[in-house]
């Protein structure tokens, strides 16, 4: 349902991560299309609209000799034949918007499996599951299966958030108070950035989040793996690093399940070392950066709920090692 | 009319002229020195003053939209901290709306509406004057606690919880809320003399269907301040309770609503738009007829389109909660509503198009800005026909897209028009004309600019960028446009400063304007330019919708006001027939003191609820000092 071409040729020009024209979904699909056919008729109708402002400007008919009823009465046929025309788009627009609009509620039988709630300023997923043993929490990236319809329910501990994945689907927010609730739906397999749509404080700019989608098998597999607990490193320098975690303030805030640590302030980091980013998406998760954050959290992203935790930097070194180690 | 007695020749006026002048000019004129200044209540001094106070505010705010651009030239640019770029875009914002936009409007009818209407002074001058100082306080609230690096970081709508006393701590979102409580006072008293003066004061002869369309736009603007205020009012007032005194309104693990922020926010903010928008509908229509010399094609629909638009409103408030997960079914009653505001929009404009049409248009400055005005205001309302849509909306709310959007509606719905207003109403002001070169070159690197900056930002929108955001990383498409959008911006500014210079140079040295230098058709040009202090030497008669024009240089004239005080006709609501002289009040330093001991109370009240209950008590004696009773001459007789 592509339609004008020379709209779709200007258009595809804006294609790009994180966008609204590169959808990987049915629903960011409707929405797609949806968008293209408002420019398209928005940018017929204002063609019209101009050629008649400069065809008016440039004509200069002759000395204005007031009142001439006769060029008014015609005049108030074509004003009145306008306005009529443009209740004809306006209705067809509004038609075409709720005929879009189910797209969006694909799938609203189906319980929610995975709860999302905004944090200032980074996500936690939990994976919900009626045996209590097999529900886990991440945070700040989001893996679902190919080809399905998944899900989420919205919640916010704090301030108004709101989740928002363009190639995916339209955003919703995250009030407190309230349970909203979305589907998400990737034709493909990749990974999808999003970002946090709605004004939630200081670090408001850093709060993205990364959809990865994949073949169910590798969900499945990736499902598993994350409901285990984190396994003791082998590695003498991580097993040193987790003791520094769990002798230092660490340990109050975040939680890394099979350990003693199981704090609630800060994201779940059982699995910390499979995740491609950290810091909701600030930081790309090598060792390096790793350290870089625990050694100053607050230069990074100023005002973010982390406070720094001083650490000598050879403790600095084994706790980078332990984070990479939890996989 | 009758009461009046006959119509005078001009033979029998010009006879006892001279010193029927010399004594208007020593009734109505305001004494000289600083004290005079504070205690005017002439409307066309405290519209010039409202006028120039608001500019000053635009510039202010001009310079936080370039420091904001500056920021967000480069990825990760670190020239501007996360916590003050929260501040300047919130200050900008509120700014923008709540010091320029809104007063500025309200502060040309205050200096036109009663020339326009044909009398004296507007009603309530001096609710008229403490509605200035109220303003200017609650201006220098907000940009003195940027100054302290305290100001309100919250952006200009301020959600709750965000706002509320949990997540923002200090005093940043009272300083906010209280901001607002001033310039809504101020909003809401022009707004009450503004209904005053079209309904009572007009010129005789002057019916309804003969007030001009700027007159019905600042009627409709006044009643939607009206209506709408009180909304914002409540909910600022509840945010001071919550934080101040430990209501819990919108707290709701207490049982509050943070939704109900929203509601009652928009329920004003939208409307909200329109008060700004519809003076600008009243500009450019009456704009639009000087510059073809032909009277604005119809009339009636235009007035239609604006009451129209006044009423819908107020029916479209949750189109800005489109994402908040609202029920399906509400939202499409909203979206459909947003949608239906098109046609009486689409309705002006092709009533101008019609003008220009059958008039032949004169291309000075003003013009310039109407045509730009036409193609930029066309834009931002084809993109809020797809904001209004639900499924749209889900992609672009709260994105870049929505910065461009509003930006189009708002600077090129009512900014473009307003400067193309200034410079048309200047010699009327000022006595001077602004100068025709400087005039194009503003409106050039203005309408360029203004494209440049802002048109990318709808594709910035769709890429997924998110407004509010003080940085972004560099892996993402956002960083070409934004180096280009910045850039623009600067020659947006450079089109503002050539106009900032233009206004300051002609006040001065501009050359002479006389009495009607565009022939335009309406009562502000049947005097001096500018204006002596008692506006009108005769009341006028209006016999036409275009009283210049039908009746050439000899306004029928109504006589019998009194010379030695100050006196304006009272006239009837439909067909302005007079019913009565009423004295109009003489200049006074209550209302200014009054303005000052309730700042003192607002502003104490930031930091305890006392603050109200003792603060209360140098307001009443003001309040008393402003309406003593004098004895006034009908006393005398
Ligand atoms: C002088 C040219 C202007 C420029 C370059 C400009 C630029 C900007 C920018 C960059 C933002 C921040 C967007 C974000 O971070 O979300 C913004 C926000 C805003 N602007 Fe402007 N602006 C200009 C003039 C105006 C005018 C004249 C008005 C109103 C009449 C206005 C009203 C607003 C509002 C209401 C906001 C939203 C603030 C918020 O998010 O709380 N701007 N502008
Ligand atoms: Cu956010």
């Amino acid at each position: 349902m592509k339609i004008a071409p020379a709209c779709v040729l200007f258009l595809s020009g804006c294609a790009g991560t994180q966008s609204a024209l590169d959808a990987d979904g049915p629903s960011a699909l409707a929405l797609e299309n949806l968008i293209i056919l408002f420019v398209a008729v928005c940018g017929i109708v204002f063609v019209l609209v101009m050629g008649v402002m400069a065809w008016a400007l440039v004509r200069s008919p002759g000395a204005p000799d007031r009142p001439r009823p006769q060029t008014e009465r015609s005049m108030g046929r074509v004003v009145a034949g306008a306005v009529v025309a443009t209740f004809v788009v306006i209705t067809f627009l509004t038609a075409a918007s709720f005929y879009a609009t189910p797209g969006l509620d694909r799938g609203k039988a189906d319980p929610p499996t995975i709860l999302v709630r905004g944090q200032q300023w980074w996500w936690q997923f939990t994976y919900l599951d009626p045996d209590p043993a097999r529900t886990f929490q991440t945070a700040n990236e989001l893996h679902i299966p190919v080809g399905t319809d998944v899900r989420l329910r919205l919640e916010a501990s704090d301030v108004i958030h709101s989740f928002w994945v363009p190639n995916l689907t339209g955003k919703q927010d995250l009030v407190p108070g309230r349970e909203n609730a979305l589907t998400l739906h990737a034709s493909k397999a990749g990974v999808y950035r999003g970002q946090c749509a709605e004004f939630c404080g200081l670090q408001h700019s850093h709060m993205a989040l990364l959809v990865i989608a994949e073949e169910p098998d590798d969900h499945a597999r990736w499902l598993e793996a994350q409901r285990g607990a984190a396994v003791l490193p082998a590695d003498s320098e991580a097993a040193a690093g987790k003791l520094v975690f769990m002798s230092k303030p660490c340990a109050a805030c975040h939680t890394i399940r099979g350990t003693e640590a199981s704090g609630t302030t800060g994201p779940d980091l059982t699995h910390v070392g499979s995740r491609s980013m950290i810091a909701a998406g600030l930081l790309d998760n090598t060792r390096g950066s790793v350290a870089a954050w625990i050694a100053d959290p607050q230069t990074l992203k100023p005002g973010n709920n982390m406070p720094l935790v001083p650490v000598s930097s050879e403790e600095l070194r084994q706790l980078s090692a332990y984070m990479k180690a939890l996989r | 009319m009758r009461w009046f007695g006959k119509i005078p020749s001009p033979a029998d006026l010009a006879a006892g002229d001279e010193k029927a002048e010399a004594a208007l000019r020593r009734t109505w004129s305001t004494p000289t020195g600083v004290l005079g200044a504070l205690s005017t209540v002439d409307h066309k001094i405290i519209g010039r003053r409202y006028i120039a106070t608001a500019f000053v505010f635009l510039m202010l705010g001009g310079v936080l939209a370039l420091a904001m651009r500056l920021q967000l030239a480069f990825p990760e640019a670190r020239f501007i901290s996360a916590d003050r770029y929260n501040q300047i875009f919130t200050v900008h914002g509120s700014n923008m709306m709540f010091l320029f936009a809104v007063p500025v409007m309200e502060a040309m009818a205050v200096y036109l509406v009663p020339l326009m209407v044909g009398t004296r002074n507007i009603a309530f001058p001096r609710l008229n004057a403490f509605s200035y100082w109220i303003f200017l306080a609650g201006g220098l609230l907000l940009w003195i606690s940027l100054a302290l690096d305290t100001a309100p970081d919250v952006g200009w709508f301020a959600y709750v919880p965000l706002a509320g006393p949990q997540y923002g701590p200090g005093k940043r979102a009272d300083i906010w809320a209280q901001m607002i409580t001033f310039t809504e006072v101020s909003a809401l008293a022009v707004a009450v003399e503004i209904v005053v003066t079209v309904f009572k004061l007009r010129a005789p002869g002057m019916s309804l269907d003969r007030i001009p369309i700027f007159v019905w736009s600042m009627l409709v603007t006044a009643f939607l301040v009206i209506m709408a205020m009180p909304a914002i009012m409540l909910a600022s007032s509840s945010l001071i309770l919550d934080r101040l005194v430990g209501t819990q309104f919108f707290n709701p693990a207490e049982g509050g609503d943070a939704l109900l922020w929203q509601h009652l926010f928009w329920f004003f903010g939208h409307p909200e738009v329109y008060i700004i928008f519809l003076p600008a509908v009243g500009m450019v229509s009456a704009m639009i007829s000087t510059f073809t010399q032909r009277p604005t094609f119809g009339y009636l629909p235009l007035v239609l389109a604006m009451i129209a638009t006044g009423v819908l409103a107020f029916g479209l408030w949750v189109h800005h909660m489109f994402v908040a997960g609202l029920p399906r079914v509400g939202s499409s009653f909203f979206t459909a509503s947003s949608m239906a505001i098109a046609i009486p929009a689409g309705t002006q404009i092709f009533c101008w198009l019609a003008t220009l049409w059958d008039g032949r248009p004169i291309f000075k400055t003003p013009m310039l800005f109407i045509i730009g005005f036409l193609i930029t205001f066309v834009i931002g309302g084809l993109t809020g026909v797809m904001v209004a849509s639900v499924p749209f909306d889900t992609q672009v709310h709260d994105t870049y897209f929505v910065v461009a959007h509003f930006h189009y509606v708002l600077i090129g719905g009512s900014v473009f028009p307003l400067i193309g207003a200034i410079y048309y109403w200047f010699p009327k002001m000022t006595g001077r004309m602004m100068s025709e070169t400087l005039g194009r070159w503003a409106f050039g690197l203005i309408f360029t600019g203004f494209h440049l900056t802002f048109f990318p930002m709808h594709i910035l929108g769709l890429q997924g960028m998110p407004r509010r955001v003080y940085t972004y990383p560099p892996e993402l498409p956002w960083a070409g446009l934004n180096l280009f959008v910045s850039l623009s911006a600067v020659i947006l500014a450079a089109g503002f400063l050539i106009f900032f210079i233009d206004v300051l140079r002609s006040v001065r040295h501009g050359p002479e304007a006389g009495s009607n230098p565009w022939n335009a058709s309406t009562l502000e040009w049947a005097m001096p330019s500018p204006p002596p202090p008692y506006n009108f030497r005769h009341i006028p008669v209006v016999e036409s919708r275009e009283p210049l024009w039908t009746s050439g240089e000899t306004l029928p004239v109504a006589t019998g006001l009194r010379l030695d005080r100050r006196e304006l006709i009272v006239s009837s609501v439909a067909a302005a027939d007079p019913e009565a002289r009423e004295a109009s009040p003489a200049d006074s330093i209550w209302p200014f003191l009054a303005a000052i001991a309730t700042s003192i109370m607002l502003i104490a009240s930031i930091f305890s609820p006392w603050a109200v209950i003792w603060g209360a008590i140098p307001v009443a004696i003001t309040l008393t000092g402003w309406f003593w009773p004098k004895q006034t001459p009908e006393d005398e007789s």
